[in-house]
């Protein structure tokens, strides 16, 4: 077993180190109050490889491996989750299932955009389709060439700045889950309608959006792997999209411990700094513990995944979960206990940890709730 | 267009502490890095070769074999090839022996039209490789270049003065050496990385043979420069900030400077 990281995972995290100290840090309390999508910053994060790293070669991107792509996202988490998220759903959630399920046509179509400047979105969650992601009302019917698809998606990350969304609808209704498809949608397709930008607790600059269709045309040839696959081709792609849950959560713990580590060696209270006191020396130690074990899972999944991916027979469904469901607690958990470190001030937007703590709490709701993860992983265990 | 920048791994000086004992520096533990002069040097070719496709950037270093780290980095960024030079005989040398083996490198490269380097190393602050490279190569050079530009078959640079700065045209082949003025330099890229530090090493390494310079011409014996003693200089106590007007700055400071028997 090799824990060594490779010189190029070493150098992928320096790199996007310091381009979240220098770029992404210093936007990320303004972007928080103002909701202003940081679209510079994505732009220049497709220009340095970051969006797409993981795509290979031949459509644009890095062939980046996905232990480097959960450094990229953590480091990115650690100064701003708003910006982790941005690349994680595009990296894993529009990206991903048309490299892993589309025919060469849609690859060579729509990778190249997706590595070159267009965000993509992922299209599951309906008003009554939450958790429930089975309950699809967005319906899907044949007509001639081409598939007409009404209905109305919301909670859609980077819904209001993609043009590439990946859409589940209904087939057939009479066939359950087996009668839910995929398709990719353009955004410039008429009857697609971008609806209200959701006013959030906590990654409020992420642009997420509901999204309407009404008579929307889609080509037959867009249709997204097998008729009746889509369901089966979400569950596989939150598999893979809870890895970058999870390492944005991992990103948000250790941002604001590394805050935290500075604030209680200046903070002084009866005449010592506060980082003197065995309270805080406890604290500092069980969020260094716990953040360490996340680190080990979000990393083993990730690991596995490239393992997957690389045409090795191993799954990842169950650490995926298990990280996502540790980080995401671990996030929330030590956001809770910074704040705590920092008193009054911690409850300020004049110090990061209040932002962090607003930004935690989605990791454990958004790609499949903590209680969705634990469905997942006593599943697998109790098969 | 080939364009070749001069590069130096130093030592990260924010980090670098001084053995009280020896009076030396402690290198151990202290991370190497990109010389942040040079990184302007390379931004600036950089973005002659995003504007212009005939362009390619060969970066050269002398040093030991782990600073190919650096020229990593450097390839990372958007350089084209990097070459290092490294033998045992090219040790110790000051800057004269140090610019003669790069400007015999440089040579043997051959048929460039711009040659950056950083204005000087973190490490040593001579500041003196860049220009000695011109005269040893018989090159126009302007250095503390703070803005650039490229007209027709000439370079048209800003050079940073006190309090000013001066326009300077030269034609090409010249050597440029750059201040931190001069740009923003961009990051590695995500596949630069993979090309750079995957299993295939891409840097190339030059021995004495290679550069084909005579050996009496580099390394410690070449070196006209002797170190007799280095120091650190005694903390010294804390400085007053006097305020006010002019007139009340210069009172208070004729009363201190009496008060102290200075005058």
């Amino acid at each position: 077993m090799d824990f060594q990281l490779t010189k190029e995972q070493e150098m992928i995290r320096k790199m996007v180190a310091d381009f979240a100290e220098n770029e992404v840090k210093p936007i990320a309390a303004e972007i928080d109050q103002t909701e202003q999508f940081p679209m510079e910053n994505i732009q220049k994060l497709f220009r340095y490889g970051v969006m797409g790293m993981n795509m290979p070669r031949e459509y644009g991107g890095a062939g980046a491996d996905d232990i480097a792509y959960a450094m990229a996202v953590e480091e990115l988490g650690k100064k701003c989750a708003t910006t982790a998220c941005v690349v994680a759903s595009h990296n894993s959630l529009a990206c991903w299932p048309i490299l892993k399920f589309g025919t060469e046509e849609q690859k060579n179509k729509y990778l190249p955009r997706l590595t070159g400047g267009t965000i993509g979105a992922f299209c599951l969650t309906e008003p009554n389709a939450g958790t429930d992601a089975s309950a699809q009302q967005t319906v899907a019917v044949e007509d001639g060439d081409s598939y007409v698809i009404n209905g109305s998606k919301i909670f859609i990350t980077n819904g209001g700045v993609a043009d590439i969304f990946i859409v589940f609808a209904m087939t057939d209704k009479s066939k359950g889950t087996r009668g839910i498809s995929a398709f990719i949608v353009e955004g410039d397709t008429p009857g697609f309608a971008r609806g209200k930008l959701e006013d959030k607790m906590g990654i409020r600059a992420s642009s997420t959006t509901e999204l309407v269709f009404t008579n929307m045309r889609i080509p037959k040839e867009n249709l997204l792997g097998q008729l009746g696959k889509g369901f089966n081709i979400a569950m596989a792609t939150l598999d893979g999209g809870r890895i970058g849950i999870a390492a944005q959560a991992l990103g948000i713990a250790q941002g604001a411990l590394d805050v935290t580590v500075n604030y209680v060696k200046e903070r002084t209270q009866f005449g010592r700094p506060i980082a003197k006191f065995q309270n805080t020396q406890f604290r500092i130690a069980e969020m260094e513990a716990r953040i360490c074990a996340a680190r080990h899972l979000v990393y083993d999944a990730a690991h596995r995944k490239y393992l997957s991916m690389q045409g090795k027979k191993i799954s990842y469904t169950k650490e995926a979960a298990m990280a996502k469901l540790f980080a995401s607690e671990t996030a929330m958990e030590v956001t809770t206990k910074c704040v705590q470190l920092h008193g009054g001030y911690g409850y300020t937007k004049d110090y990061p940890v209040e932002r962090m703590m607003r930004d935690a709490k989605i990791t454990e709701i958004y790609e499949g709730t903590s209680e969705v993860q634990k469905m997942v992983i006593s599943g697998q265990v109790m098969r | 267009m080939k364009i070749i920048v001069c590069a130096k791994q130093v030592p990260d000086t924010t980090e670098v502490r001084i053995d009280p004992v020896t009076n030396t520096m402690i290198r151990e533990g202290v991370p190497s890095i990109l010389n942040p002069d040079d990184k302007n040097a390379l931004e600036e070719a950089l973005k002659l070769k995003d504007q212009r496709d005939d362009v390619t950037i060969t970066v050269v270093s002398m040093g030991p074999p782990q600073a190919k780290d650096m020229l990593k980095e450097c390839l990372a960024m958007g350089a084209d090839e990097a070459i290092l030079l490294s033998d045992r005989a090219f040790g110790g040398g000051d800057t004269w022996a140090t610019s003669n083996t790069i400007a015999a490198a440089i040579q043997k490269i051959g048929d460039y039209d711009i040659i950056f380097a950083g204005r000087q190393a973190i490490d040593g602050d001579t500041a003196q490789v860049g220009p000695q490279i011109a005269e040893k190569l018989g090159l126009p050079q302007v250095t503390y270049v703070q803005n650039f530009s490229l007209e027709g078959d000439k370079v048209v640079v800003e050079r940073m003065l006190e309090d000013g700065y001066e326009v300077v045209e030269s034609a090409m082949p010249c050597v440029l050496t750059a201040i931190k003025e001069l740009n923003d330099p961009r990051y590695m890229s995500v596949k630069g990385i993979y090309d750079a530090y995957g299993a295939e090493d891409p840097v190339k390494v030059w021995t004495l043979a290679d550069v084909g310079i005579d050996p009496s011409l580099c390394g410690l014996k070449a070196s006209p420069t002797k170190v007799v003693k280095s120091f650190v200089p005694q903390l010294k106590g804390k400085g007053v900030m006097l305020e006010g007007s002019e007139k009340e700055m210069t009172d208070a400071l004729i009363v201190s400077l009496k008060q102290k028997h200075i005058i």
